[in-house]
This record gives C-alpha cells, structure tokens and sequence, in this order.
C-alpha cells in the first residue's frame, strides 16, 4: 500500500470544486436562449382528462409554447416502461400499464405530468401553468396496496386486472409448509416496510437542446447512468437514436436511487426543445420531488419462521404485497423479486424457503430502487422475525443468530444466491464488543432510575451486491446487462484519463479510482483524472447503483490497466533492450528486475505516442479499452447494534449509540467506506424513527414537503462507532464487495429492535416517531 | 422592477432585477454565483445560506431587493486568494462532503457557527446549530467532526502569539 | 412567486403610507411571507420592508421594564445581555425558534403579527401579559391575539414594540414537530408579583390559549408537583400527522411541568 495507492485514506480530488463552491450540477448549465419549464401537473389522484385548454397560457407574457401529450404522442414518442420482465407463476408476463410522458386521457397520481410550459423565466412559466385550464372528471383512487387488491377497489390500468401486476413466487413452497408443519416453535409476524421518499439534496433537473444544424440532441441530467438514459430513450421512447443523442450528467446531488430511472421530464425537455425550437431547462422544486420522484419501501409481508427443538430454523415463509404506485418505474419490478426474495435467506442456514410477492398498482408515486431497494425489506423482515423469535424462545438474540449462522462458505441458499466468502461470527463479536454489549444491564437499570426505558437491539444483515452477472440477470427478466465499462488513455506525458461507465454522485470515484491507478504503477495521484458522466466522452457504462462500483466498474478499470501495464511492459522491454518478463514497475518507473536499470513512467509513454522506436508490428499509442462482466453477486454483510432511550412521557427517542462492524472484503478508501457506512445508517435510522410518506384516502400527498416529512437532522443522530473486519470477494479481481448501501439495509431492523425492547412490546410499525412511540407506551 | 446595489464577494454590484427576485437567484443567474444552491421550498434544508452583512442567511427567503445596500459573501468569496478558508479545508479533510449539494451552505453555516461562538464549540453544540441545514449524504458525523476541527484551527489561529 | 412591487420605507410614517398601495403587505425579517410567497399561498401585490427602520430596533430594558422593538431580530432578542438577565425565558425562547439563519432574519414584531399557531412568541407574549404597541394604540396580549393567522391588528396598523415587565420567574419548553421543528406543543409559565399566567403555542386549534387550570393549580403551588392531578382536555386541540389532540393534551402538562422546575431552577 503507498500513500495514495489501494488502502489509503487519500482525501478526495473532487472536494476542491465542492467547497468552493465551483460544482457544476444540472441548474448550473446556461445554453444560449435557454428557456424554463414548468410542467401543469394533476392535482387529482385519478381523474379523467376531458379538455386540456393552452389558449390563455400561450397568451401570456413571456411564453414560447405549451405543450400536451397528444402532441408528444403525435410525435412518436413512446410511452415509458419497466425494463425488467417478471413472469407470474401461472406463467403470464407482468402486466404492464401505459405511462405516458405527459398524460392525456387521464392521470393517476397527484404530480402526473399534463403539459409543459416553457417560458423566458421560471416565473412566467409557473404563471403560465397556473393560467392552463385542464377538465378533469375526478375519479375514486386508491393508495393502499392492500385495498387495492380488494374487490370492487378502483381500477388503474385496463391491462392489469384487479391492479394485480404480478403474483410471482421463488421457492420451495411443499417444503416450506412442511417444515412449519413439523416445526417445534414457529413466529409469525405482520411486517409493514414504510413508504420512503429519497430526497437527494440536489432536486431532480433536465436540460434538453436541440442543435439544428447538426440534427442532434444534448441532455444536461441528474443521473446515476446517463449510458442507461441514453439507451432507454433511444431504444424505447424514441427521442433520437444514440448517435444523435448526447447525455451527460454532470455533478449530481446524491441519488440514493431515485436518480436510476428515466422520469418523463427529461424526455419531455429533448422532445420540446426541438419542437418549440429553443434549449428548455426545468428544475423540480421540493415539493415537486416529494410528488414525482419515485418512492422506495411500502411493502406488507406476513411471514412464518419455524424453528426445531435446538433452536434452528427450519424453515420461511412470507407473503408480500409491494405497492408499485400508478406506473411501473424503469426497474420497480425487479425489486420486490429478485433484489428482495433472493436475501430472504439472510446470515442463515434455512433449508427451506417459499416466498410469494404481489405487486400492485395504486394511485401513489411510482415506486421503485431506494438506498438498497429490496435487500432492506428482506433484512428488516428476517431480522425483526429472528429477534421475536429470540425473545419467544427464551434464547439471547445473539446467540439465537450464532446457532444459525452460515459458517461454510461457499453456500447455496434455496433462493438463488450462492454465498461465496463471509464470516457473520466475527462481525457480531466486533459489534458486541464496540457496544459494550455485556454492560447494557447496568445501563439499563441506571437510565430506569432517570425514568428512562432503554433498549438494545441487533440486526446482521446480508446483502447480494456488485450488480450482476449478465447472463444471470438476463435469464431473471432483466432488460440490459449488468458489465461496466473501462477505458484507461495514457497520454504521450504519461498522465493518464481513466473513462468509466459508472457515475460518481458522491461516491468518490475521482479519488477511489485514481488510487488503483496510482497504486498499480506508481504515478502521482494528481496526474491522473477520472472522466465519467458523459455519453460523448465514455462509450458505454451502466452507471452507479447496487453498489457495484467498486465490485463491477473498478474490476473494468483493473482489466484495462491489466492491458496497459502489458503493452507498456512491451514497450519498456524494447527500449531497455531487456526481456518483457523481467520488467516490473515501481515508482513510477518501469525497471528490469534486480538491476537499476530503467525507464520512467512518462518516457515510455513517449515513446508509444512518438513511436520512433516500438517494438515491431506494435501499434502507437497507449490506450486501452475493457468491458468487465461479473461472475458473481458480492456479499457484503455485517452486524448493527443500536442502543437508545425512550422518554416515556413524551415519547421523545433519543440514539445512545449505534455501532456498525461490517464486512465489505478489500477497502480502497477506508475514509470513504466509513463516510458511505454513515450516511447509509442516518438513511436506515431515518426510515425507523422519522420518515413515513403518507397519503390521504383520497391520494393526497401529506408530506410533501420537509414541513411534514422528516429529514434526519444532526441533532437527531450520534455520532456513530463503525469499523470492518473483511474477508476478500473471491469473485472479482480486487476482493471488493461493495459498502454503499450496507447502512442503510441493515441498521432499521437494529434500531426496532431496540425500541421494542425498551418498550417490551412485540412489534412496532416504523417510524418510531414520538407521537406514536408515546401511544405505544400508553398502550402497554 | 428594483435597481438594487450591494456587495458581492467585496466587489460592488448593481443590477436592475424583478422585485420577485430571491436574493440565490440573483447571486446564481445574475452574478453567476452557482455555488449557493436551492434544495427545499420552505427554508429548512440550508443549501442556499450566505452571510448577509456578516450574519448567516437563507438566500432563498430574501428577495434581492432587500439586500441592497448590504454585505453578501458567498461560497465563492469566503477563502482568501487561491487558499482554502479553514473551515473549507477542514470539511476536505475530514471527508465532511459527498455530493458537495448542501457544502456550500453547510460550510457557510459553520464560519458563521464558529464565529459566534469563540469560546469554542463541543458535539452537541454543533449538531444543534446544525438545524437548519440538511445533509442526506454524510449522516453528519463527519460534518460535526469537520466543524469541530476547523473551530479549534481557528481559535488557535486567533490566539495572539506570545511576546518573544 | 407572483410579481410584487417591494418597497423600503425609512419610516413608521413612511410605512403607513406605503401600506396604501394595492393590497400591499408588509415585511421584516420574511422568514413567513417569504416562503409562503414563493409557493403562491400569499399573494400581496406589494411589500413594504420595514426591517431597517432604526425606530423599530433594539431592546430596552429599565428596571423590570423590558420593551423590544418590532424589527428586533431573534438573534439579538436571544443574545442581549440586559434581556438574558432581566428575562432570561424570553431570551431562551428566543434562541429556540426556527434555526440560526432564521434568527438572523426573523423579528419579534413580525412573529406575532403573523400569529402562527405553532409561533412560540405568542406563548411569551400571552404568559407574560405583555402589552403590543402598534403605531395606533397599545393592546394587551390577551386581546391581540385573534385565531389562526388573525390579530386585532386593523389596516395600516404597525406593531412597533412589546412591553412587559419581567416576572419573577419564567420558563419556555418547547416540543417540535419532529419534521417543521415548530411547536407541536409550546409552554410558558410566567409567575409575577401576584399571579401565574400560562399561554401555549401549537396545539390550540385556534392559536394561542392560556391554560386556566394549570394557572390555577400553579398559582396554589408554583410547583411540577402541582400538576399532577391536572388533566387537560383535549377538545379544541390540532390533530394532525404528527399529534393527534390526545398526545398534545398531553404533552401541555409535561411541559408545564418541565417550565415550572425549569423556571424554579
């Protein structure tokens, strides 16, 4: 390990433009002529559109046009999809409803986009939009997943009968109701996974700009995958094809998910930009994100865990019905199949496992990949189930866990997932021992005297991370494959461009990734840059999400820079007239082994660029291209514990501490491992004590703003005790299994958990708000 | 419209703006200052926070017009010269940002924060002066860490140096 | 925002003649209006800014009498030494409102002109029997305050200043809604020469209250212990996402409690 290189904690290149305030986002962009947008939205969760009337708003002052979707419909332009194919298990294909960008027969959500109005300024677009004069015949609208399955709910979509998408199963059910069957204990439980919204800081924006002249189109977004936006537009919604349609994403304010998917805005801003012939700009407010950006979570499961008479699990079973809102998102489905009932087996030796998943349409925001997206419900819904079963049992959580840990590795799961490296015993002693696990007694019984009820609770979750082998998620339904690409350019002075598909939206990458070049030929970190984010510059990427841009796209680079160090090695040879096996490169040089002499980094680089002197029949230049395809998922895992105590006056909970011992094979950047790991456990502690989305009967938004939906704030967070113990991902080229959501999968579980043992109550529906905390005391 | 003059970063600025002109949206369209940003409608998430006659501010629930005739410091304006401003260099150093969207107005918070209080700042302090600016990324614990870093640079820096 | 014409008056005078204009509104510190603006809930055509008027500024304290002016800012109301030390309550309450740049912006006169019913100065205003000075008349707390959003304050009418004279001993606790991080329940005990006044803030469905029973169980005893049998109804209070009218019944007399020992110190 060097002072830059793989293992370092090098603070990050890209924090230079941050704090000075020099990042580019989205609404930092300026086109000449640029104009605003402001889109008419349905205030109704299901109406039918009878008239939409532009004539006053054309007349006002400062308008371009306003336009519908039967205009955009006119056009060509297709009706967005999901890109991942379920089958239900009678065999039919899920049932995919039309989504139109802009709506124009009728709206499903309240936020459904009906028009666009483009204007000098945002101002007078948002006067503009208020002055469009929509007929609606309101329609009864459903919010509830539950409800919505009911007979004689409201139908959403004519192609999904009973709002019933899928009913898709994975799983051995005989088996499964065999072991419950024979079973000495079994705990049930009805398990509610919260609705959630995102909220990246940054608000979602695009900046569509037609060029003329060259018949081509540039797209300004806050993506996590502009490769992905690419290709879905051109492929699927008809915008243009990809060698006429530019996407970059520039600086982008955190994504957490929400940023994966192609939303109709973007798509509506390229359309417009050519038809109203002027670069069109549009910024969500806050409340516009609340409404539009797609939600996470909102699962209801039972689930049934059977137990034989030495404690072990026997076998799953869990029912879910998933809440996909009013339009199947670009990857919604995928979620609540393949992303959450494939971990169902978590840390455990569980031979037999049956899980059944609806999924279902309601009059909400669509739903789709939030910070973990699937892998936090299976976690929260195993880990509250094996905690209930503890306390059932008589037996310590702990121990309960430790029975039935999975300790040889590799392990097939009855879910799908093979389980390749791991050591769960050694996470849960790490976090134990942070905690002071043995010493919660005496706190508790000295946080009693004060009139406080105090709690501890454990979660060890697991995670399939590193998204995925291609041939694997192909045969799963997915639409793409799941490789990323890699081009490493080094130039004629020896500095190098790294280009690569995956997309940095605080993730460091500039750093993380500069650091396994240095490393691996001992060139200053500065002298190499990261470029990513662009569709013109990188050829093709799949972008950044399920942490798998340390697992998938650093393994890209390393194969690239596998093909580098060979040609420079070539090259090196030729010059130091010395056989190409004997070179080595250290610090900066390219040496024969065991001699001094040697040829510096940026000589040889000359060399291949001025090419006087190469060995025969080699090409000039340096520069390398590699596509990595991974063989395996990764499986990060670990063990939280969170300690906290409840006022029980007013309900008021307060986080005493909250430990993270986790496993996530090989580190990079242990600063940036830790920074992902605290951002991902205020995400998971959000979603247990503060956040819950919430719609009225009527399809009302209530918390549509940060009035109502509460973010987490410093003060309602400690400071948190994290650390690694990592056994090596045997399946990729540098051990990495990836840590960008571990936090915020596996901390809500530890966070009930505890408030449910402060409360010696059996269950508790996130979030742990104080009211509700307050009622629960009340209650018991 | 409003002929407003200011301040800006120490240099004077005079514009003609619509009266319904926030101050952010001055500072990032008119002056071309994108380093404040917008992230919430109802002045809680603090990304768009400068110091309006040497006072931390919400830029976005202030017109531009009623801060003509004020001081307004910036992101951009804060270091000295090319050198970071201590708070700048301590958020690099303890990897107190992620997607950079709220730094800005954390950072100018926290000058602002550290000013207020020369006698020094502790943890929960700082996470309660915090309130008023939103981090989705970080979970704060690096922010808390950075603010309280940079306070104790400053307030050594601060210190008159002994006579020799 | 729709468009609106802003005006800065250099004067009370200035102001009133201002306020003439269209359905104009006046504004201080706007850490209300402005936000309520830029979502288009309120609509004035125009502003008259009176945050700088010097008149309206600053903090008077003569012996138990404390008089604040209008455009006072939060910051200072929670930062003046005379204040801290003639009412600390107030000072604290003051430090407790919105956040750090909100109390840089933020004056006491455009709180209470606003009456919002989750405010906190109302609580102090009512508790302290404060007297609102207007550029028309003076009028005492108890009557100033009129419903959600609604005072006695007539057209081109002006708060200036508030007046009181400190109590013997005063307190603030506050409870937030865990999202806005206003009051979801908002307390303030004042004990004076003679009588026990209790005012709160954010769970009234209209606005702010006193609490007659706690007053009277306070005035007996100015102790937590008082309270103990004291039940609150919960009729007449906010139900909402985040309190439901039982909790912030509840709720008022934990934080009576938590005033009274805060204020016995």
């Amino acid at each position: 390990m060097g002072m830059e290189g793989i293992g370092a904690r090098v603070t990050r290149k890209e924090d230079k433009r941050f704090i000075t305030g020099a990042g580019r986002y989205v609404d930092d962009m300026v086109v000449p002529g640029m104009k605003h947008a402001v889109f008419v939205r349905s205030p109704h969760a299901h109406a039918q559109i009878k008239k939409i009337d532009v004539k006053q708003a054309q007349a006002m002052p400062g308008v371009v046009a306003v336009l519908t979707g039967k205009e955009l419909k006119a056009d060509g332009i297709g009706n967005l999809i999901c890109g991942w194919m379920i089958h239900s298990k009678d065999g039919s294909p899920m049932k995919m409803g039309a989504w139109s960008p802009l709506a124009f027969d009728r709206v499903r959500y309240v936020g459904d986009a009906v028009a666009i109005v483009i204007a000098d300024t945002k101002g007078e677009a948002r006067d503009a939009a208020e002055a469009v004069e929509v007929t609606y015949k309101e329609l009864k609208a459903v919010v509830d997943a539950v409800k919505a399955l009911e007979k004689g709910a409201p139908q959403l979509h004519p192609e999904a009968e009973g709002n019933l998408i899928f009913d898709w199963e994975i799983g051995d059910a005989k088996a499964t109701d065999a072991a419950i069957k024979a079973a000495h204990h079994v705990t049930r439980m009805k398990i509610v996974n919260n609705r959630l919204v995102p909220n990246a800081m940054e608000p979602r924006a695009a900046l569509g700009y037609y060029d003329k002249g060259e018949d081509h189109y540039t797209c300004w977004t806050t993506s996590q995958n502009p490769h992905v936006a690419r290709l879905v537009m051109s492929a699927f919604y008809n915008v243009a094809p990809e060698n006429k349609l530019r996407v970059i994403a520039p600086d982008v304010g955190g994504g957490f998910g929400s940023k994966i998917f192609i939303y109709p805005e973007e798509v509506v801003c390229l359309w417009a930009s050519k038809k109203a012939g002027v670069p069109v700009k549009w910024v969500a407010d806050r409340t516009e994100s609340f409404l539009t950006d797609a939600h996470g979570r909102d699962h209801h499961s039972t689930v049934e865990m059977a137990f034989d008479k030495n404690n072990r699990i026997t076998g799953l079973k869990v029912d879910t019905v998933a809440n996909l809102g009013a339009y199947m998102s670009l990857f919604s489905s995928s979620v609540p199949t393949y992303l959450y009932a494939t971990l169902l087996s978590g840390q455990y030796n569980i031979p037999a496992i049956h899980a059944n998943v609806r999924t279902v349409y309601t009059n909400t925001a669509p739903v789709d990949a939030y910070r973990g997206a699937g892998r936090p419900e299976a976690t929260y819904l195993l880990e509250r189930t094996i905690e209930t079963a503890a306390r059932e049992l008589g037996v310590s959580p702990a121990e309960l866990r430790r029975t039935n840990f999975i300790t040889q590795f590799p392990h097939q799961t009855p879910v799908i997932m093979c389980y390749d490296a791991g050591d769960y015993a050694t996470s849960l002693d790490a976090a134990m021992k942070a905690a002071d696990y043995a010493g919660f007694a005496k706190r508790r019984d000295k946080a009693k005297k004060a009139g406080k009820l105090r709690g501890i609770g454990m979660s060890c979750y697991i995670e399939a991370c590193g998204i995925a082998p291609s041939a694997a998620v192909g045969s799963l339904g997915a639409g793409v494959g799941l490789w990323e690409s890699a081009e490493v350019r080094v130039n004629a002075v020896g500095t190098i461009e790294v280009l690569t598909g995956s997309h940095s939206h605080g993730q460091g990458h500039e750093t993380t990734f500069a650091q396994l070049v240095a490393g691996r030929f001992g060139v200053p970190i500065d002298s190499i840059s990261i470029v990513h984010g662009d569709t013109d510059k990188v050829q093709m990427g799949m972008g950044t999400y399920g942490s798998r841009s340390g697992a998938v796209g650093m393994s890209a680079i390393v194969k690239a820079l596998d093909k580098v160090e060979a040609k420079a090695k070539k090259i090196a040879a030729h010059l130091l007239e010395a056989d190409e096996g004997d070179i080595v490169i250290e610090n900066g040089a390219l040496k024969v082994a065991g001699t001094d002499k040697n040829v510096p980094w940026f000589q040889m680089a000359l060399a291949a660029y001025t090419a006087h002197n190469l060995p025969s029949g080699m090409e000039a230049g340096l520069k390398e291209t590699a596509f990595y395809d991974p063989t395996n998922f990764t499986f990060p895992a670990g063990c939280y514990i969170c300690e906290l105590e409840v006022d029980p006056e007013t309900g008021l909970t307060e986080i005493i501490q909250f430990v993270a011992a986790d496993d996530f094979g090989n580190i990079i950047n242990p600063m940036i491992v830790e920074g992902q790991v605290h951002g991902g456990i205020a995400q998971g502690v959000g979603q247990a004590m503060l956040e819950g989305a919430y719609y009225d009967a009527s399809g009302q938004l209530l918390t549509a703003s940060y009035m109502d939906y509460t973010m987490p704030r410093a003060g309602d967070l400690p400071s948190f005790k994290v650390s690694t113990s990592n056994t090596p991902c045997p399946s990729n080229p540098l051990g990495i299994k990836g840590c960008g959501e571990a936090g915020a999968i596996g901390s809500p579980p530890a966070v009930i958990n505890a408030l449910t043992d402060a409360l010696g109550v059996a269950d508790f529906t996130m979030p742990a708000t104080p009211s509700r905390v307050w009622a629960a005391v009340q209650k018991h | 419209m409003s002929d407003i003059s200011l301040t800006v970063n120490g240099r004077q600025v005079r514009a003609a703006v619509e009266d319904r002109t926030l101050l952010v949206h001055f500072l990032r369209e008119h002056q071309g200052l994108t380093g404040t940003h917008v992230g919430c409608d109802t002045s809680q998430c603090g990304a768009c926070v400068v110091h309006v006659d040497g006072k931390a501010v919400k830029s976005c629930s202030m017109l531009a017009a009623q801060a003509s005739g004020s001081t307004v410091v910036t992101i951009e304006g804060i270091a000295n010269g090319a050198d970071l401003h201590p708070v700048q260099a301590a958020f690099k150093e303890h990897h107190g940002l992620q997607c950079g969207f709220c730094t800005p107005g954390m950072i100018m918070t926290a000058t602002d924060m550290i000013a207020r209080h020369p006698e020094g700042l502790d943890e929960a302090t700082v996470r309660a002066e915090l309130e008023g600016n939103i981090c989705r990324c970080t979970g704060y614990h690096n922010i808390v860490k950075a603010i309280l870093a940079a306070s104790q640079t400053m307030s050594k820096a601060s210190k008159p140096k002994k006579a020799a | 925002m729709y468009s609106v014409n802003y005006h800065r008056a250099n004067s009370v005078a200035d102001a009133v003649k201002l306020l003439k204009t269209g359905d104009a509104k006046l504004v201080s510190g706007g850490m209300t209006l402005i936000p309520a603006m830029k979502t288009r809930l309120a609509a004035p055509s125009d502003l008259v800014d009176i945050s700088r008027i010097t008149a309206l500024k600053g903090i008077k304290v003569s012996g138990k009498a404390v008089t604040i002016g209008a455009a006072t800012t939060h910051y200072e109301v929670s930062t003046d030494a005379k204040l801290q030390k003639a009412c600390p309550a107030l000072a604290e309450l003051a430090s407790m409102i919105g956040d750090p740049a909100v109390r840089h912006r933020g004056t006491i006169g455009g709180s209470i002109a606003n009456n919002d019913p989750a405010a906190d100065y109302p609580a102090a205003m009512v508790a302290l029997g404060a007297t609102i000075v207007t550029n028309k008349r003076e009028i005492a707390a108890d009557k100033f305050f009129k419903g959600l959003f609604e005072t006695v304050l007539k057209d081109g009418e002006i708060v200036t200043a508030v007046t009181f004279n400190a109590p013997a001993k005063a307190a603030y606790q506050k409870f937030r809604n865990p999202a806005s991080r206003y009051a979801i329940v908002g307390v303030f005990v004042a004990k004076g020469k003679d009588d026990v006044r209790v005012a709160v803030t954010g769970a009234g469905d209209n606005g702010v209250f006193r609490a007659k029973t706690i007053e009277a169980a306070l005035a007996k005893s100015f102790d937590p212990a008082a309270l103990a049998g004291v039940k609150i109804s919960a009729d007449s209070l906010m139900s909402d996402i985040h309190a439901s009218a039982d909790y912030r019944a509840h709720l008022i007399s934990v934080m009576a409690k938590r005033a009274v020992a805060a204020a016995n110190g």
